[in-house]
């Protein structure tokens, strides 16, 4: 009897326990995105969109860096994506089984795991110190590294789910490989691969460490891919850290904008391969 | 008569085998352009490392190994060695692993064992959610939310009480700052959660319902079969994803950076500032005058990628055992 009850004791406080992980792990994310909301929120307004950055004491805004982030964004997405998915092409398409594919795919997780910061200082090695200043390019190219890994991970993930008998059955009317896949496997992955470059996008724009060697940051609005350039991660790294307060308040908005953006992402791209199933 | 047939059908083969040629064609380039870029992965990754040991070359020509024993890190005299840093990383990831490894178990135990069908999907999103923001939050909120609360509530408990301990005191004394060592293994601890969180789920669910049936068949609680069943089962997956956790918390620059007060000192306190290899390369690289100077702190990223590479060949390691095993038992 003793036994007994000490197994069901044992089970209780086990389960408990395990219903109190689950609600540590829920209170972090709420308590986290309490306090963007109710410090963030009060500084959005729309000088936040219209300005740059201010020095400090002065009125401002963010524009500068959210036009640099999505540049950034931008340009890490449309260098890294394609590579990614033709890379993601072959593992699934030409090489299944092949010993360069599983090389690849063991170094693509290499990539996915290395340290962010360490790809910055790769680029600033590579582009930086060769061009002799920093850039939006430089900038762009680590975010790619980036995307890479993810964008070949997810694509062939998704290529791989499409059933072999449509590709035959493509293949039985006479169409050529390529047609098969970019008319057929393609297509019928079209959803899953997005949802993979959306993942990728949520990533990189709140990615601070590869940035801060490579676009660095600018003070004054700019466009300008070949010179150094705002982002909003790295203004909120400056800002956050400087004695100012009103720098503080604006690094406390970019935040918010950064998080709801990034979270609107997360879900959009979750609906999205939700649908496909 | 027949000739005349013949000359159509000849034209209309010729058409059709140049077609099939062009596809042939556009088949081989496009096999090829694909393997290309496939090549472009690895070679990314060949390209990094040889990029970073030319860069760490003139510091790995002056210290050799020393490098990886000496404690110094001063930029007057020009002599740099890793172990602070190195040092650093490795309590914090440790502290990290430490609380969110058993907080990971619980959230997936809920979430494969306890909860009912409609909330397990809400809390897997609600964790996942949880790794989609960006570490830089993480470091911004722990400045200057979690900091100053963990100074004024927990940190005097705990230098008052368990700092007066005999072996284990040393590690918890010292003045309530807030930022530090410990203070970044917890900002660490809730950012690895859903990572290990979401591997220990995958595996869990691959535990054939027979089993856990046939325990329950024979009494078990919920509790002795995930001890005696569930957990035999996924050993090897648990522990991979652990190491996929670990590699994220080594790696991790930002959230550590605002935290962990990035000073270049040995402590035995886990209260007072300290730095990790990341850190370090964050807030000291853009400022780093000299070539030595440079070069020590590119050879520190090039030991963090050669942990993070160790780490991540182990986990894989790890994980393909597992999905071996699921293979011969099906």
């Amino acid at each position: 009897m003793s036994l007994y009850v000490r197994r069901r004791i044992v089970n209780a406080v086990g389960l408990a326990l395990s219903i109190f992980a689950t609600a540590f792990g829920l209170f972090w994310l709420g308590w986290l995105l309490w306090t963007l909301v109710a410090q963030g929120l009060p500084w959005i307004d729309l000088s936040v969109f219209s300005q740059p950055t201010p020095p400090p004491g002065d009125v401002g805004g963010l524009s500068n860096a959210i036009i640099g982030s999505l540049l950034l964004t931008g340009s890490g997405i449309v260098i890294g994506a394609p590579i990614g998915v033709l890379a993601a092409t072959y593992l699934s398409e030409f090489g299944r089984k092949t010993h360069l594919a599983s090389v690849v795919r063991f170094v693509n997780d290499i990539l996915l795991s290395a340290p962010s910061i360490v790809i910055g200082v790769f680029i600033y090695e590579l582009i930086v110190l060769r061009t002799g200043h920093f850039s939006g390019w430089a900038g762009g190219m680590a975010l790619a590294l980036i995307v890479i890994p993810i964008v070949v991970r997810t694509t062939e993930d998704m290529l791989c789910l499409v059933p072999v008998s449509l590709r035959e059955a493509a293949a039985a009317l006479g169409a050529p490989r390529w047609r098969v896949i970019f008319a057929v496997v393609y297509r019928a992955s079209r959803a899953g691969i997005l949802t993979g470059m959306l993942l990728a996008v949520a990533r990189i724009s709140g990615e601070t460490a590869p940035l801060l060697f490579t676009a660095l940051n600018n003070q004054f609005w700019s466009l300008d891919m070949g010179g150094a350039l705002a982002n909003l991660p790295v203004v909120i790294f400056q800002f956050a850290m400087s004695p100012y307060e009103d720098w503080q308040h604006l690094a406390w908005a970019g935040a918010l904008l950064i998080t709801a953006g990034i979270l609107a992402l997360n879900i959009i791209a979750r609906v999205l391969g939700r649908a496909r199933k | 008569m027949e000739q005349v047939a013949s000359i159509p059908a000849t034209a209309a083969e010729r058409i059709l085998q140049r077609r099939l040629r062009r596809g042939h064609l556009a088949d081989r380039l496009f096999a090829y352009t694909t393997m290309l870029f496939a090549g472009v992965v690895l070679f990314l990754v060949l390209a990094i490392s040889v990029a970073l040991l030319v860069g760490a070359w003139p510091a790995i020509r002056q210290f050799g190994f020393g490098f990886l024993t000496s404690a110094e890190w001063n930029p007057v005299t020009d002599n740099y060695g890793a172990v602070v840093p190195l040092v650093g990383t490795l309590v914090t990831s440790a502290i990290a692993m430490i609380i969110a490894v058993p907080v990971s178990f619980g959230i997936a135990v809920f979430i494969t064992e306890l909860a009912p069908r409609w909330l397990r999907r809400p809390i897997g999103t609600a964790v996942e959610l949880l790794a989609a923001i960006p570490s830089i939050i993480y470091g911004m909120w722990g400045l200057f939310v979690f900091a100053p609360l963990f100074a004024e509530y927990l940190q005097p408990w705990v230098i008052e009480h368990i700092g007066r301990l005999p072996l284990i005191g040393a590690l918890f004394s010292g003045p309530p700052l807030g930022i530090g060592v410990f203070t970044a293994g917890i900002i660490l601890a809730v950012m690895v959660i859903p990572f290990v969180t979401a591997v220990m789920r995958d595996v869990f669910e691959l535990v054939p319902a027979v089993l856990k049936e046939s325990a329950y068949g024979l009494g078990a609680t919920t509790w002795e079969v995930l001890r005696h069943v569930v957990l035999p089962y996924t050993k090897v997956g648990v522990a991979g994803g652990i190491m996929l956790g670990l590699g994220r918390a080594l790696g991790e620059t930002m959230a550590v950076t605002f935290v962990i007060g990035n000073a270049h000192q040995f402590n035995s306190s886990l209260f007072m500032p300290g730095n990790t290899i990341s850190s370090t390369l964050a807030n000291e690289f853009t400022e780093a005058t000299g070539e030595l100077y440079t070069a020590a702190l590119i050879e520190l990223g090039l030991v963090l990628f050669f942990i993070t590479f160790l780490v991540l060949a182990l986990a894989k390691l790890l994980l393909l055992r597992l999905t071996a095993r699921e293979g011969e038992r099906t």
